[in-house]
């Protein structure tokens, strides 16, 4: 190293991956993703302790949560196709595309207070009450989060903040969007496929 | 200056600390003098140190509340505390030591000298660097404050359920406990990512993955290990938080809760907890160490290789904290074996430390007498761990005085004890004056007497079925002289304590000159003044091996580290990003200037959480939306960071 005496150019502040906030978001996620896993952990924990009687005897139905997950899954590939339109520097496309997510986001947490308010238990009638509300709200908050993220992007964009090179920001509450959708997957799996497994 | 470009070759040039491109740099990195700049700044030494202060002061006000409990215990049958007093004394005795005191201490170690060894000019997020300091400020005056209304904590550090939640409890010393271990939950964690990123973006060119001292490695470690254990921490908290004001039924035998799943949760934090206090620690050790072995560490990468084993390790034993719950047997067998393997890795550590000092020419300042003292206690300490990692020994010494005896050696011994080495060590480097030898000498002796004559009786007073936690015992036990012999030597390690301080105190003043190196450290902060300027480094150094100061007599690699020639950097505050395997130059950064948000967003944060804590849900709603503001301020993209579109650029 020491006998190199001149260098490429290198890129100058947030550029894409080479940002470090996109490297601190990744930190973000990984301790996320724990929190969700011992969310989780909790409730299967309760689920082996008491088995089927831990179950309430109405279980969350599919009629809501099947096309909310799809909803969500949807506002996803909108993110993306916003991403890839900011590094190929159409804002236009870029702000259509948070716009359309921000949207399914927002529907998403409003069905989702829907689904809340169908349920035959409340967070305080029993474990698998305080659970199911802990953990779906645990992860509302972080939708409402990220719907927050999508508005303030958007904002940026129109502002035009943003071009080919200049939008680690748009990544970084990408990778965001994906993450929270990821977890939803976990959760839809826990309260809505596995106790109709058995 | 905003960033019009996009990308740019870096200038090279050679350049000391008295160069004009130094004085360029001095008043681009420089803190405002006067109360604003102090409350804005976000120079990682002046954290660095704050972090140490603070630190050390909540280690003598945990110690105070340590020589209280001693003088109740000295005799049987005392009243000088009533048994809620005494619950509450002790409760915060642990909590202060653990989460207030040994892991921040250690952070400002890391704050201080993570930028200096791995040579760069700042940590990744300089502002996010400030907002942990505050908020970690925060959340120990919030637990504090407690014992103004005079309901601390008063379940010890670790808290068990039932008796933690409200029908048992019903005064509001848990949520004091539960929402101040959330935020400060949410300093560590901040803290963590922060020294992730640094480590893994910011070393100088050339510090290939082989290449870093071991205190990176150490905090680097453990810094996964707290982004990855701390939310277990923080959820078990929140659900204890809502078990008390909301009704549900966690942790309630009622309603189908389960008291052990606040264990569990506990556990599974603590115990990686327990490596997250001390393998920073034992990098201070690994680095400081060889400086007075004169030569370097033995089995460089059998030391990276243990710490991060056992970090990995340290999330599979928690169970052995509840081998007296009556779980299945299978569990306990597991468990079990898994505590006796997670031995085998810091053994590795302690053997190449005993080589260092064997093989090496040792020098016996004071230092070295804090760093061999660790090695001894930390056997100690570790062969007590290995009795109660065995099921059988642990149900008849669990909750007795040995458990007690054992914590203490492990985290005064591997904390306490390599801490103070380490203020010997950087204390000429943070204030450019020297520690006092001979003042060194009879503090270490003096910590190192009443240590032990307080501690090692102790594992004999549980062996003998002193129960821990009683406020006080009946007489004709059998354990009278030995409480009196930990009283006695608890005050000796305070007097111990006393003279490192008064040492710190005249230092300061009247210490000898340091110079840059006083102890012909082979790492790049001995390349800097002491103490370093605000830039740190006038070029960014290239580094060819472990030992940049140490090659001309070493001749470990073939290329020579060039510190004074370099990359300058100096079109507003900058860093050099470089690739995390290689340490190839991958980016440059736009640092950001000093900033108030950190303190701001701790400000509200904190008013949030003290609405939380009075009910008053209006005044936390309207203080969580004002942490919402501000933190879209922060993170606002700004020109000189170079996060906005050019117009040039289209």
């Amino acid at each position: 190293m020491a006998d190199v005496t001149d260098l490429e150019r290198l890129p100058i502040g947030s550029i894409g991956h080479r940002a470090s906030g996109w490297w601190g978001m990744l930190a973000v996620i990984m301790t996320e993703g724990a929190l969700f896993s011992y969310l989780l952990f909790s409730y299967y924990y309760f689920a082996v302790q008491y088995g089927r009687e831990f179950l309430p005897p109405h279980l969350p139905k599919l009629h809501l949560s099947v096309p909310n997950t799809a909803l969500l899954l949807l506002s996803s590939v909108a993110v993306w196709w916003a991403e890839q339109g900011a590094k190929l520097g159409d804002r236009r496309r870029l702000a259509l595309g948070l716009a359309a997510a921000l949207i399914m986001g927002v529907g998403f947490v409003a069905i989702q207070a829907l689904e809340w308010s169908e349920q035959s238990f409340t967070i305080a009638s029993s474990s698998y009450g305080s659970l199911f509300f802990t953990i779906t709200g645990f992860h509302m908050a972080h939708v409402i989060a990220g719907d927050i993220v999508l508005a303030v992007l958007l904002l940026w964009t129109l502002l035009g903040y943003f071009d080919a090179r200049r939008n680690a920001a748009v990544s970084i509450g990408a990778i965001y969007w994906h993450f929270v959708d990821a977890v939803w997957l976990t959760l839809f799996f826990t309260f809505y496929v596995t106790p109709r497994l058995s | 200056m905003a960033v019009i470009d996009y990308d740019r070759a870096p200038e090279f040039a050679t350049a000391g600390y008295d160069s004009p491109a130094a004085s360029r740099l001095h008043a681009l990195w420089e803190t405002k003098p006067g109360l604003i700049g102090w409350l804005s700044t976000v120079d990682h030494k002046e954290l660095g140190v704050r972090y140490l202060v603070t630190a050390f002061a909540f280690l003598l006000l945990g110690g105070l509340e340590a020589l209280v409990m001693r003088l109740q215990l000295a005799q049987p049958n005392e009243h000088l505390l009533t048994p809620e007093q005494y619950n509450q004394i002790f409760s915060m005795h642990g909590i202060t030591m653990i989460f207030l005191y040994a892991q921040p201490i250690l952070s400002g170690f890391s704050i201080y000298l993570f930028p200096l060894i791995l040579g760069t000019r700042d940590m990744a997020f300089p502002r996010l660097n400030a907002f942990s300091y505050w908020a970690y400020l925060a959340a120990g005056l919030f637990m504090y404050a407690s014992f103004l209304i005079g309901a601390a904590p008063n379940d010890g550090w670790f808290n068990y359920a039932p008796y933690a939640l409200k029908q048992f409890n019903p005064n509001p010393n848990m949520d004091f406990y539960a929402l101040g271990m959330i935020l400060l939950g949410v300093s560590t964690t901040a803290g963590a990512a922060n020294f992730l990123v640094t480590f893994l973006r910011l070393r100088a060119p050339g510090m290939s993955i082989n290449r870093v001292p071991i205190l990176a490695w150490g905090t680097t470690t453990t810094s996964v290990g707290i982004l990855l254990s701390v939310p277990a921490v923080s959820l078990a908290f929140f659900l204890l938080w809502l078990d008390r004001q909301f009704g549900t039924h966690f942790y309630n035998p009622d309603g189908q809760g389960q008291p052990l799943l606040w264990q569990h949760l506990f556990w599974m934090f603590a115990h990686p907890w327990v490596y997250i206090i001390v393998l920073p620690a034992m990098g201070i050790v690994s680095d400081a160490l060889p400086i007075f072995c004169r030569r370097p560490l033995v089995g460089y990468t059998v030391v990276v290789l243990a710490t991060i084993a056992t970090m990995v390790l340290g999330f599979g034993v928690w169970l052995h904290h509840m081998f007296a719950t009556g779980l299945p047997f299978l569990a306990l067998s597991f468990f079990s074996g898994a505590s006796f393997i997670i031995t085998v890795p810091s053994a590795v550590a302690v053997f190449a430390w005993i080589a260092t000092i064997w093989t090496g020419r040792p020098v016996f300042t004071t230092a070295f007498l804090y760093f061999a003292g660790f090695v001894s206690m930390f056997v100690i300490g570790g062969v007590s761990g290995v009795m109660t990692a065995a099921v059988p020994a642990d149900r008849q010494l669990t909750d007795t005085y040995f458990v007690v005896a054992h914590i203490h050696y492990v985290l005064i011994g591997i904390n306490l004890f390599p801490v103070l080495g380490g203020l010997h060590v950087w204390f000429p480097k943070m204030t450019g004056r020297m520690l006092s030898e001979r003042l060194g000498r009879w503090s270490f002796w003096t910590v190192f007497a009443g240590f032990n004559m307080a501690f090692l009786p102790m594992h004999w007073t549980g062996l003998a079925g002193m129960p821990r936690r009683i406020y006080t015992y009946p007489e004709g036990m059998g354990w009278d002289t030995v409480n009196l012999i930990t009283t006695i030597g608890a005050f000796v390690l305070a007097a111990g304590i006393l003279i490192f301080l008064a040492n710190i105190a005249l230092s300061r003043r009247n210490g000898r000159f340091a110079g840059p190196n006083p102890w012909d450290g082979p790492t790049l902060e001995w390349s800097t003044p002491s103490p370093p300027p605000p830039y740190n480094f006038p070029v960014i150094p290239a580094v060819a091996s472990r030992h940049p100061l140490w090659e001309d007599r070493l001749d470990e690699g073939l290329g020579r580290s060039s510190i004074r020639r370099g990359v300058v950097l100096d079109h507003g505050k900058e860093a050099l990003a470089t690739s995390t395997l290689d340490g190839e130059p991958d980016a440059i950064l736009k640092m950001p200037e000093d900033s108030l948000s950190p303190l701001v967003a701790t400000i509200v944060m904190t008013a949030a959480f003290a609405g939380l804590l009075l009910h008053w849900w209006m005044f936390a709603g309207a203080y969580a939306a004002l942490l919402l503001a501000a933190t879209i301020v922060w993170l606002w993209p700004e020109r000189e960071l170079g996060q906005r579109a050019e117009a040039s650029h289209g």
